[in-house]
C-alpha cells in the first residue's frame, strides 16, 4: 500500500495481501452503496478518474463565468445586473468547492490550475460558444444550467463522499440559476418583437450544444461503464439526455417559443424521445480546441493568472513576514 | 404564523413606510412601494450617493472572472453587489420625487446628469489601484454612512443602516490588502505607491461642500466635516502598510455638477447600450 499515493511509484502487477484486503473493502463499500472518504484506500484508476472528472467540473465552473461576465456590465436593468452578478459569483464558489473536493484526492489546486491554463485539462465545451446577446443569459440559465442539473443531481449520490456532498450544494444553487434563466426568457418572450426574436435565436443556438453536454452516445462512450461500476455515475449519457430533452420539450411551450428540432417527438412504443441527429463532429472539434471561443476563454484565464502573480506573491511574502515577526515576539 | 407575520417576513407587495426604520433590512423594491416621496434636496442628495455607488459597482463588476485568485473574484464581486444594492436603494428613493424608477435614472440619463465623484469613476488599473481606490472610498463611505444613521430623513437613515455594515466589511478587505501589498514584496510596494499617486488627486473632491447642504439641514452630512477623521484613519492604515500619504495637490473636479472625467462617458456607454437599444422594453 506504500505506493498508493505515489503515481510515479513502481506498479507491481501482483497485489500484496494488504492490497487485496483493501480492494475487497473498497468493493464492499461500493457494493453496499456507502461512501469512500479521502483517507480510505481506493484503486488508482478510481482516484485518477475522479480527479479528472471533479477538476474538469471545477474548470467548467470557472471558465463558465466568462460568457456571463460578458453581460454583467451591459445588463439591461439594475435588478438583472444584480442577479447576474450573484449568479456568476456562485459559479466561482462552485469552482472553489470542487477544487477543494479534488484536492482531497491528492492533487493541489495550483497543479489543477496549471493543467487548465496550459490547455492540458478539459472543461465543458459549451462554454466555447459566444454569449452574443442578452437572451443568451436566459438560454444559458435554462438550457446549460438545466442540463447541468440533470447531470449533477445523480452525482449527489456519487460514491466519493466529498464530491457527492459538494454536488448537493451546487445543485441547490443551480436550480435557482435555471429558474432565473427561464425567467429572463419568459420576460423576453412576452416582450417586443425584437426581444422575442432575441430569445428564439438564443434557444436555437444553445439547443444542440446543450444536448451534447451529456457526452457522446452510449455506444461511443468507453469510460462510462467503469464509472458506473464505481457508482460515480448512475445513469448513461443517453438516459440523462432523454430526461433533459423531455423536460425542455414541455417547458418551451410555456415560453411560447420553439426548439430548433422539428423531428422531436415522444415515441410511445419505445417510451423514448426522438430528437434530431446531433453534430458530433462539431462536438469533437470544439473539444479539440476549434470552438469559436476556446482560445479567448483560455487566454482570459491565463491573463488573470499571470497578471495576478505579483498579488499572490505579495500575499505569500506578507504572510511569511508576519509569521517571522510572531516568532520573534 | 399569523397573517401579519407572513407579510412582515416577505414584505414584497406590502411594504409601507412604517417598515422603514434603522436596522430593518430595506430593499429597493420596498422603497419603490413607499408612499412618501423625498423633497427635492433629499432627492438630489440620494441621487449623489446612488450615482457614486452605481459607478463604483460598474467598475468593480469588471473584476469578476479577472481577479488574481478566484477568492478575489468572489470578494470584489460581493463588494460590487453591495454597492449596486446601495445604488438601487438610493436611486429608487431619489426617483420617487420625480416619478422615475431606478432604471430610468441609471439608463436614461446623460453623462452630464450624473452626479458621481471623480474618484469613483477612475479606471480599475491593476489590482493595486483597485484596492487603493477601495481603501479611499470605503473609509469615506463608512464615515459618511455612520453619520447618516442619524439623518433626519428616515429612509436615508434606513438605507445607511444596512449599507454601513457592508462598507465596514469593504473597508476591512481594503485594509488587509493594502497591508499585504504595501509590505509584501518590492514590486507590490512599488505598485501601491503608484496607485496612491494616480488616485490622490481625486481625494479632495470627496470633502467638498456645495449649496445643497444648506437646504438639507440634518438630513445630510457636510462632506467637509468628515475630512479630519478620514485623514487620520487613512494615514494610520498607510503607516501600518509602510506607505506614505502623498503630498501632491488635488485636482479641480466638479462631478457633483455633472462635469466628469473622460472615463465616465465610456462607462455609461457600455452600461446603457442594451437598454437604450430597446426603448420601452421591460426585462
Amino acid at each position: 500500500m506504500a505506493a498508493q499515493n505515489d503515481p510515479n511509484g513502481p506498479l507491481s502487477t501482483v497485489p500484496t495481501p494488504e492490497e487485496e484486503a483493501a480492494q475487497e473493502h473498497f468493493d464492499a463499500v461500493i457494493a453496499e452503496d456507502s461512501r469512500i472518504e479521502p483517507r480510505d484506500w481506493m484503486p488508482e484508476g478510481y482516484r485518477k478518474t475522479l480527479t479528472r472528472q471533479i477538476s474538469q467540473h471545477a474548470h467548467s465552473e470557472i471558465i463558465g463565468m466568462q460568457p456571463e461576465a460578458n453581460w454583467i456590465t451591459r445588463a439591461p436593468s439594475l435588478k438583472r445586473k444584480s442577479i447576474l452578478m450573484a449568479k456568476v459569483q456562485d459559479e466561482a464558489g462552485h469552482g472553489l468547492y470542487l477544487y477543494s473536493a479534488a484536492e482531497t484526492l491528492g492533487t493541489p489546486r495550483d497543479v489543477l490550475t496549471e493543467q487548465l491554463i496550459s490547455g492540458k485539462a478539459k472543461y465543458s465545451s459549451i462554454f466555447n460558444y459566444p454569449a452574443r446577446s442578452w437572451a443568451d443569459m436566459g438560454a444559458i440559465g435554462w438550457l446549460v444550467d438545466g442540463a447541468a442539473i440533470v447531470n449533477q443531481v445523480p452525482l449527489c449520490r456519487a460514491s466519493y463522499g466529498p464530491y457527492g456532498r459538494a454536488m448537493v450544494r451546487v445543485c441547490k444553487e443551480e436550480s435557482f440559476h435555471q429558474r432565473q434563466g427561464f425567467e429572463i426568457l419568459m420576460e423576453l418572450a412576452a416582450g417586443t418583437e425584437a426581444q422575442k426574436q432575441m430569445a428564439q435565436d438564443a434557444i436555437n443556438r444553445f439547443y444542440g450544444p446543450s444536448l451534447m453536454m451529456f457526452g457522446p452516445p452510449d455506444g461511443d462512450s468507453p469510460n462510462s461503464q467503469q464509472t458506473m461500476k464505481w457508482k460515480i455515475k448512475r445513469f448513461t449519457n443517453d438516459d440523462l439526455r432523454q430526461r433533459f430533452v423531455g423536460m425542455i420539450a414541455e417547458q418551451v411551450k410555456v415560453l411560447g417559443l420553439t426548439l430548433p428540432d422539428p423531428e422531436l417527438r415522444f415515441d410511445e412504443e419505445t417510451g423514448k424521445w426522438i430528437h434530431k441527429d446531433l453534430d458530433w463532429a462539431e462536438f469533437k472539434a470544439v473539444i479539440a480546441g476549434a470552438g469559436p471561443c476556446n482560445a479567448q476563454r483560455l487566454q482570459r484565464r491565463r491573463d488573470a493568472h499571470h497578471e495576478g502573480a505579483w498579488v499572490r506573491e505579495a500575499a505569500a511574502a506578507y504572510a511569511e513576514k508576519m509569521q517571522q515577526e510572531a516568532e520573534v515576539a | 404564523m399569523s397573517a401579519t407575520e407572513t407579510t412582515e417576513s416577505y414584505g414584497d407587495s406590502t411594504a409601507s413606510a412604517t417598515r422603514i426604520t434603522p436596522g430593518n433590512a430595506l430593499r429597493p423594491e420596498d422603497i419603490q412601494l413607499q408612499q412618501g416621496a423625498p423633497g427635492e434636496a433629499v432627492a438630489q442628495y440620494a441621487l449623489r450617493l446612488g450615482d457614486d455607488a452605481l459607478v463604483l459597482a460598474q467598475r468593480l463588476s469588471n473584476w469578476i472572472s479577472r481577479g488574481p485568485e478566484i477568492e478575489e473574484d468572489i470578494a470584489l464581486g460581493n463588494i460590487a453587489l453591495d454597492q449596486l444594492g446601495h445604488a438601487r436603494s438610493f436611486l429608487s428613493y431619489a426617483g420617487l420625487a420625480w416619478g422615475k424608477s431606478e432604471d430610468d435614472l441609471a439608463y436614461w440619463r446623460e453623462e452630464e446628469d450624473f452626479r458621481s465623484l471623480h474618484l469613483f469613476e477612475q479606471p480599475n488599473g491593476d489590482f493595486g489601484v483597485t484596492i487603493m481606490r477601495q481603501l479611499m472610498i470605503s473609509i469615506y463611505q463608512h464615515l459618511l454612512y455612520t453619520e447618516l444613521l442619524d439623518s433626519s430623513d428616515e429612509t436615508i437613515s434606513a438605507i445607511c443602516a444596512k449599507a454601513v455594515k457592508e462598507v465596514d466589511y469593504h473597508r476591512d478587505h481594503a485594509i488587509m490588502w493594502t497591508r499585504r501589498l504595501g509590505i509584501g514584496t518590492e514590486e507590490s510596494a512599488r505598485r501601491m505607491r503608484h496607485a496612491l499617486e494616480v488616485l490622490w488627486p481625486y481625494v479632495g473632491e470627496l470633502f467638498e461642500d456645495e449649496d445643497l447642504y444648506d437646504e438639507l439641514g440634518d438630513a445630510g452630512v457636510r462632506p467637509s466635516s468628515l475630512r479630519e477623521r478620514w485623514d487620520t484613519e487613512f494615514a494610520a492604515v498607510l503607516e501600518s502598510a509602510d506607505l506614505e500619504v502623498p503630498t501632491g495637490p488635488f485636482a479641480l473636479c466638479r462631478g457633483r455638477h455633472g462635469e466628469h472625467s473622460e472615463h465616465l462617458g465610456h462607462l455609461l456607454a457600455e452600461m446603457q447600450v442594451l437598454a437604450r437599444k430597446h426603448p420601452g422594453a421591460s426585462w
